[in-house]
């Protein structure tokens, strides 16, 4: 791997940028790998990263079905927070978070992680009360947070109508070292440096059946041919319900669509990602200037990764009430990713019924913030079998009830 | 020079005179003009700066597609970025602003950018910026982000409105050129509901410029003869300046129509969403021309061959005095006959093909145009606007030959037909090498529900550019069958010009005019491997600019797939996504604004507590008096004064909010039985119960006392933001699970006003009402009766929520605020007054009841709260039941509800936790409980609070210790929750 920097940029250009590598390389497959992980998102390809980086397990293929970083990752709207409420989401979001600050200089690539700060609005005195006590737990988790008063919501964030004729803004956790990074090239980043240490990227490559032999998975069938393996790892989030039906077991996975959108460039105005949460909207202003939107999920199932308008209208009307400057620009453009839903709206990280196949779903509408942290866990549990960040993520849970809710805190989670 | 021709402009009305400003400088135009038509006509090629390099920006097209001409458009309240001038009709004092430059558009320190533009090649800024890390948020970043971003951010709020219209059509028509029209006619004339809408103010499209007849008529008359016909028909509507921003599943559209954005002033909408649901859509929405790839193809000056004729025809404009065309193909040599026609002079035609000998070539040719085959440009010179360009054989490396002096070039690449809508939906399309153009699959068209396709092409659209053959083609789109072969386009495709152009000018040749990306760039992006379309796209930034690549981004396809050795159709497009042309925020949002945004709910007595002092708190949709403050006081002295005054006399607080849901019918009884914990189906009529609601996963959901009406119905009441979610939830379970039970819901929330009575003086108050009998032996602890009291018609339930004794009054809504003035004017002597939810919270929480919200989070069972007698043994089943006996929910370790006591007397912080020496084994403080509701007690002039502790009540009089935001603890012992009246005797006198 070359390495990037000003001077490979200033080099490169004297030569009409000829000189340029590929960034991953388009291997075939081979027969036989330690570890297959199916699916080049942000969680598998980091799963690989920290395979081969932690654990020095780098005979790995990732196998996605399309281009990598086309699922959700390279459709979301990129927010990154760790202010969660419950023990083991916040150790893992946190530690996904603090991964972030360190993630462009470990990669070589300039992901743009940009702790701008993120405030969650309470517009209720249930919220106030929420928030409050998040900030509590948050202080025990080592996760910097406080409650600011709407005065300083208004001096961090000046476009907002903090007195609203409808949901007047009371409050707002905020996380200053919270904020977003650039989706595509966080993919692009894990795909080069997995890349670089061995591990075999391979696109257009689906799997379309998984084998296994008394009990203990053997490999899978792809449409690039049979590869085997000794375990295998599903991580395709709202597509695990496939690949879970295809390893002989079900998941409690909802697949939805969820939206967003951006307006057209303007310049810089909103220098911090606001949630609001009582009106199911979110913001941010991108480095090109666009607002970032996003909103809450579609209340039915589907596969198509693009959303009814309806979602848009309400996400749209909620956000010009507390931002009122929103109702002269325009909408550019707006998609839908399709994602996982558990049913406490907290990931799956964990062994299978399936001996030797793993599962890294249920990331719903929040999981780009969780990329390396959620990586560096699975990549632990593929290598040792447990990891103390993944512990309270088994499947188990859900036969016992012990379920790790953060609806409590938001009704929302991105 | 570009300006205005001294006659001609099928649209303009030179009669019309109109004034407008631009970079504040004052301008002339004329009625009809578009504000580009306007500017060209003023000599203003210069109208904009590109986002990357900040590079001078000239018009280049005259419709939706124009990537360049972007202004600030209007002041104030009325300010708006980024609006297109190529679609902004003129109007008399018409104010705007070019854009992204600084200090002025003429000299724009930016443009320095576009100097060091090899280093800043395509995806510079992943490779950089690294180090040192805190560079990237404080200096990079800011600096990128100023140098970005386009127009200025609107300020002021809206002063405009908008609204939606809802309609069905079983045929749905967008856009009205000849194919358009014709397809809405066909349709029409079988009887369909059919719309049609044109996202411009004029009908007919391109024909009356393209066109020299269409079916033996001149197109001015064919148009006014089927918009003539079309508007007799009583099933028919049209809508000019509506654009199809976009398609959806089930045949929904979406129109954006520019009411008012030409109309300054008027009271009127400023723009329409249409929401219409189709039977058909029929897309005919035309073609796009596609500019050619030569260095310096983005000097203003250099436009679309096809838009140049349109200023020339329809606006009287002409680009430039002196213009050279520049072709792959056979149609732009209809804008050398235009110009030429106008009195314009034509340099040269440069066509890239070896030989030109259709019909329009030999025309120019007989016109006395020069006509140069097999040759390109091989740069245009000039900065700020063309002064000539450097001829050169297409198939060279682009050694440079004569040199003809001009002061504009038209290009065509040839033309793409505008697949958006039909790709919204999942449309897919087809190569078509021969015409070098995507077409719409119709084997693979959109589907609906019965998985037939809902969306058809028509005309140029369909890849079926002019003529007999776009008519057929747009008549078989509406009735059906199949249109004859349309005759082929003479047109070699010419992805880079010239074709092998080495290095230095395809680092010269643009692909997206407003981001800066290059045919250099994406060939970059496809050597790192960026070769997915999408990943080329995102990392060159190609076609994300406002126009969404409706120019460059099937050249930049063409390079990619070349760069790659793959055909173009393996490559594939980017996904199309709506909206077709970007449409305001405020059209999506629509007329639900302000105060009709969520209106808000009010009960009938919300005026009587607004007129005397209410403090007001938000609860869910409704506006609740937190207190009632006096002249002069602060909120927690109102609270303590209420709180006091309920406990020794007599206070009255507005439960109108509370959720009431009726239940009926002969499986009412068995139906609660499984939506309550306990047992509702053997209450007696004229009884009432507390009750509890989990949810399928065994948590708390709600609460409520649920009151016997008669025999077969029961009303359920719930808290004040459960009413909606709890009714949802009873019909989900109706409609999803017991759909064969015979019970019906009603919510009747806001059918009646309630009012609770509270206090030791409570029954002397209705008694001084007269009516009712409301002593204990007619009307005990947990009954209710109906009758009247003051004459008012009303029930009465015997329940409390304070602790005191207490009756809930129901009136029918227009009564409520009669009953509440009859018991403030009876009360005066007892001493009456209203209280707000602050002090019921206060009063619930000595007497250590649960608050829904509170003590319930979504991951608290009722077990958790001591709610144990409130689950029946009995019932085989309830929901939440199986959930409950899972092993987590049993657990002895769960947190339990207790009260808690600081040692000091303060007041517990909230959503404080307990804290423990203890960590995780992932550095987290263990924690053994945490404060659910805290506050301070006027009762006992104490702070008190409610929690839960693991193995709380088994720990009663321990000390734990709770953390406070600044890092330091507080202690506070365990007590019973209950403080006040543990016997319960005040509320059940
Ligand atoms: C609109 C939207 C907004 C969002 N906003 C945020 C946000 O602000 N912050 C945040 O933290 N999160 C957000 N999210 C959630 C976040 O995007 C996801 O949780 C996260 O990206 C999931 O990453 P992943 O790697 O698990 O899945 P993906 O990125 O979806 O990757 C799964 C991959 O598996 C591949 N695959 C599937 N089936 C197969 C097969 N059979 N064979 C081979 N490959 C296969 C897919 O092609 C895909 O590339 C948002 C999501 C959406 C849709």
């Amino acid at each position: 791997m070359k390495r990037y920097s000003a001077f490979s940029i200033f080099r490169e250009a004297l030569r009409n940028n000829s000189g340029w590598q590929r960034a991953w390389a388009a291997p075939e497959p081979k027969a036989q790998y330690d570890i297959v992980i199916v699916g080049a998102g942000g969680h598998g390809l980091a799963t690989a990263y920290y395979l081969a980086r932690n654990h020095g397990i780098a005979n790995v293929a990732v196998l996605e079905k399309g281009w990598l970083g086309g699922g959700n990752t390279g459709r979301n709207t990129t927010v990154i927070r760790s202010n969660y409420l419950q023990d083991p989401s916040a150790a893992i979001y946190e530690k996904s978070r603090s991964l972030y600050e360190t993630l462009s200089q470990d990669l070589n690539m300039n992901i743009m992680f940009s702790p701008r700060g993120v405030m969650m609005l309470a517009q209720t005195e249930h919220e106030v009360r929420g928030y409050k006590r998040t900030a509590q737990a948050n202080a025990l988790q080592g996760v910097a947070t406080e409650f600011i008063p709407p005065a300083r919501v208004r001096e961090l964030c000046p476009i907002i109508r903090i007195d609203g004729p409808r949901y007047p803004v009371l409050g707002a956790l905020w996380q200053p070292r919270a904020g977003t990074a650039r989706h595509d090239a966080v993919a692009w980043g894990y795909a080069r440096a997995c890349s670089a240490m061995g591990i075999d990227i391979i696109e257009r490559c689906e799997v379309t059946a998984i084998r296994s032999n008394a009990g203990q998975v053997a490999g899978v069938e792809t449409t690039r041919g049979a590869i085997s393996c000794g375990k295998l790892a599903l991580v395709v989030a709202g597509h695990s319900g496939h690949l879970a039906e295809m390893a002989g077991f079900r998941l409690p996975i909802e697949s939805v669509a969820l939206q967003a959108l951006v307006s057209e460039p303007i310049k810089p105005c909103l220098d911090v990602v606001v949630m609001a949460n009582t009106v199911h909207g979110y913001m941010s202003q991108s480095d090109k200037g666009e607002m970032v939107i996003g909103g809450g999920a579609d209340g039915y199932n589907n596969y198509t990764q693009r959303g009814s308008f309806h979602h848009v209208e309400e996400t749209v009307r909620s956000l010009i009430e507390t931002f009122p400057m929103l109702s002269r620009l325009k909408m550019l453009r707006q998609w839908g990713g399709i994602v996982d839903m558990t049913g406490d709206r907290s990931p799956i990280l964990s062994k299978t019924p399936l001996g030797g196949c793993y599962v890294n779903c249920g990331w719903g509408t929040g999981g780009f913030k969780a990329i390396p942290g959620s990586g560096w866990a699975m990549a632990e549990l593929l290598a040792k079998g447990h990891s103390p960040l993944a512990e309270a993520f088994g499947l188990d849970r859900f036969r016992e009830g012990r379920f790790i809710d953060e609806s409590v805190a938001a009704g929302v989670a991105h | 020079m570009s300006h205005r021709l001294p006659s001609g402009g099928r649209l303009i009305d030179r009669a019309t005179t109109l004034g407008f400003t631009f970079n504040g400088r004052r301008l002339k135009g004329y009625g009809g003009d578009t504000l580009a038509s306007a500017l060209l006509g003023n000599d203003r090629m210069l109208v904009g700066r590109s986002f990357k390099y900040h590079r001078p920006r000239g018009i280049v097209a005259s419709g939706p597609e124009e990537p360049n001409a972007l202004v600030g458009l209007g002041q104030g309240a009325r300010f708006e970025p980024n609006q297109r001038a190529t679609t902004t009709d003129l109007f008399a004092d018409l104010v705007a602003q070019s854009q992204n430059h600084w200090p002025s558009l003429d000299f724009d320190i930016g443009a320095l950018n576009g100097l060091m533009s090899r280093f800043l090649s395509a995806g510079f800024y992943y490779k950089t910026f690294i180090h040192p890390r805190a560079f990237w948020k404080h200096l990079f970043e800011p600096t990128i982000r100023h140098s970005a971003g386009l127009g200025r951010p609107t300020s002021e709020p809206d002063a405009d409105r908008y609204e939606h219209l809802y309609a069905f059509a079983d045929v749905l028509v967008i856009g009205g050129g000849i194919a358009g029209l014709q397809a809405a006619r066909t349709a029409a004339e079988s009887g369909a509901r059919v719309m049609i809408w044109e996202q411009s103010a004029h009908w007919g499209g391109r024909a009356p410029v393209d066109d020299p007849d269409v079916e033996g008529m001149p197109p001015d008359d064919w148009i006014s003869a089927t918009l003539h016909w079309l508007r007799a028909q009583p099933n028919v509507t049209l809508r000019s300046r509506t654009m199809g921003a976009g398609v959806y599943d089930h045949g929904y559209a979406l129109g954006y129509e520019r009411v008012t954005d030409h109309l300054p002033g008027l009271d009127a909408p400023r723009h329409r969403l249409w929401r219409v649901r189709a039977g058909r859509i029929i897309t005919a929405t035309g073609a796009i021309e596609r500019p050619l790839s030569f260095a310096g193809n983005d000097v203003p000056g250099v436009m679309l061959a096809g838009a140049v004729r349109d200023y020339v025809v329809n606006f009287g404009v002409a680009p430039g005095r002196r213009t050279v065309i520049v072709t792959n193909n056979d149609d732009a040599y209809r804008t050398a006959i235009t110009l030429h026609s106008a009195g314009l002079e034509v340099a040269a035609v440069i066509d890239a093909r070896a030989r030109a000998t259709g019909d329009l070539p030999q025309r120019a040719r007989s016109l006395g145009i020069r006509v140069m085959t097999g040759r390109a440009i091989a740069r245009v010179r000039g900065g700020g606007r063309v002064t000539g360009v450097d001829i050169c054989q297409h198939t060279g490396t682009g050694a440079a030959g004569a040199l003809i002096a001009c002061d504009a070039v038209a290009m065509s690449g040839g033309w793409s037909p505008v697949v958006h809508l039909w790709s919204h939906c999942g449309g897919k399309l087809i190569w078509d090498a021969g015409a070098a153009l995507f077409r719409p699959d119709p084997a693979r068209a959109p589907t609906g529900a019965d998985g037939a396709a809902f969306v058809a092409a028509a005309g140029a659209a369909n890849g079926v550019m002019r003529g007999a053959a776009l008519l057929a083609d747009a008549r078989a789109a509406a009735a059906g069958g199949d249109a004859p072969a349309p005759e082929p386009e003479a047109i070699t495709p010419v992805w880079i010009m010239p074709a092998a152009a080495g290095p230095g000018l395809r680092a010269k040749m643009w692909l997206d005019f407003q981001n800066d990306v290059k045919v250099s760039d994406v060939q970059q992006a496809a050597r790192e491997g960026y070769v997915s379309v999408e990943h080329a796209k995102r990392y060159t930034t190609l076609g994300m600019a406002t126009d969404q690549g409706k120019l460059g981004n099937i050249n930049g396809l063409a390079v990619l797939s070349d760069a790659q050795g793959a055909p173009i159709p393996d490559v594939g497009t980017t996904t199309f996504r709506p909206p077709y042309t970007p449409i305001s925020m405020g059209a999506i949002a629509g007329e639900a604004r302000g105060d009709v945004f969520q209106p808000l709910r009010r009960t009938p007595m919300h005026d009587w507590h607004a007129a005397h002092g209410a403090d007001w708190e938000p609860a869910g949709q409704w506006r609740r008096p937190y207190c009632y403050l006096r002249p002069g006081e602060a909120r927690n002295d109102a609270v303590a004064r209420e709180i006091l005054a309920v406990r020794g006399g007599v206070g009255l607080i507005d439960a109108s909010t509370l959720g009431k849901i009726i239940v009926k019918g002969p499986d009412a009884g068995r139906f609660l039985d499984m939506l309550y914990t306990n047992m509702m189906s053997n209450l007696a009529p004229g009884k009432c119960r507390y009750g509890l609601m989990c949810s399928e996963n065994g948590f708390l959901i709600d609460d409520g006392v649920v009151a016997r009406i008669d025999e077969d119905t029961w009303l359920c009441h719930t808290t004040t933001g459960g009413a909606d979610r709890i009714h949802a939830h009873m019909e989900d379970w109706l409609q999803c699970e017991w759909f064969d039970w015979r019970v019906y819901t009603a919510n009747v929330t806001e059918q009646f006003a309630q009012i609770a009575v509270a206090g030791p003086k409570a029954r002397d108050l209705l008694q001084a009402l007269g009516g009712l009998d409301v002593s204990s032996g007619a009307l005990p602890f947990m009954s209710w009766a109906g009758g009247r009291l003051a004459g008012i018609p009303l029930r009465a339930y015997r329940i409390s929520f304070s602790g005191e004794l207490s009756y809930e009054l129901a009136t029918p809504a227009g009564h409520g605020l009669a009953l509440w003035r009859a018991l403030v004017d009876a009360g005066q002597d007892l001493g009456v007054i209203a209280y707000g939810t602050e002090a019921m919270h206060v009063m619930r929480a000595e007497k250590g009841f649960i608050m829904i919200g509170d003590e319930t989070d979504g991951t608290v069972i009722p077990q958790d709260l001591g709610l144990g007698w409130a689950i029946s043994r009995k019932k085989a089943d309830y929901i939440g039941k199986r959930a409950q006996e899972r092993a987590h929910m049993t657990d002895p370790d769960r947190w339990k509800l207790v009260g808690l006591q600081t040692l000091d007397g303060s007041v517990l912080p909230e959503g404080a936790y307990a804290v423990t020496d203890a960590r995780n084994a992932n550095g987290q403080v263990v924690t053994e409980g945490r404060v659910t509701s805290t506050c301070h007690s006027p009762t006992f002039d104490r702070g008190i609070a409610m929690g839960l502790v693991r193995h709380g009540p088994d720990r009663m009089g321990e000390v734990l210790r709770f953390n406070r935001v600044d890092g330091t603890t507080v202690e506070a012992r365990i007590v019973d929750p209950c403080l006040y009246d543990p016997k319960g005797g005040r509320q059940d006198v």
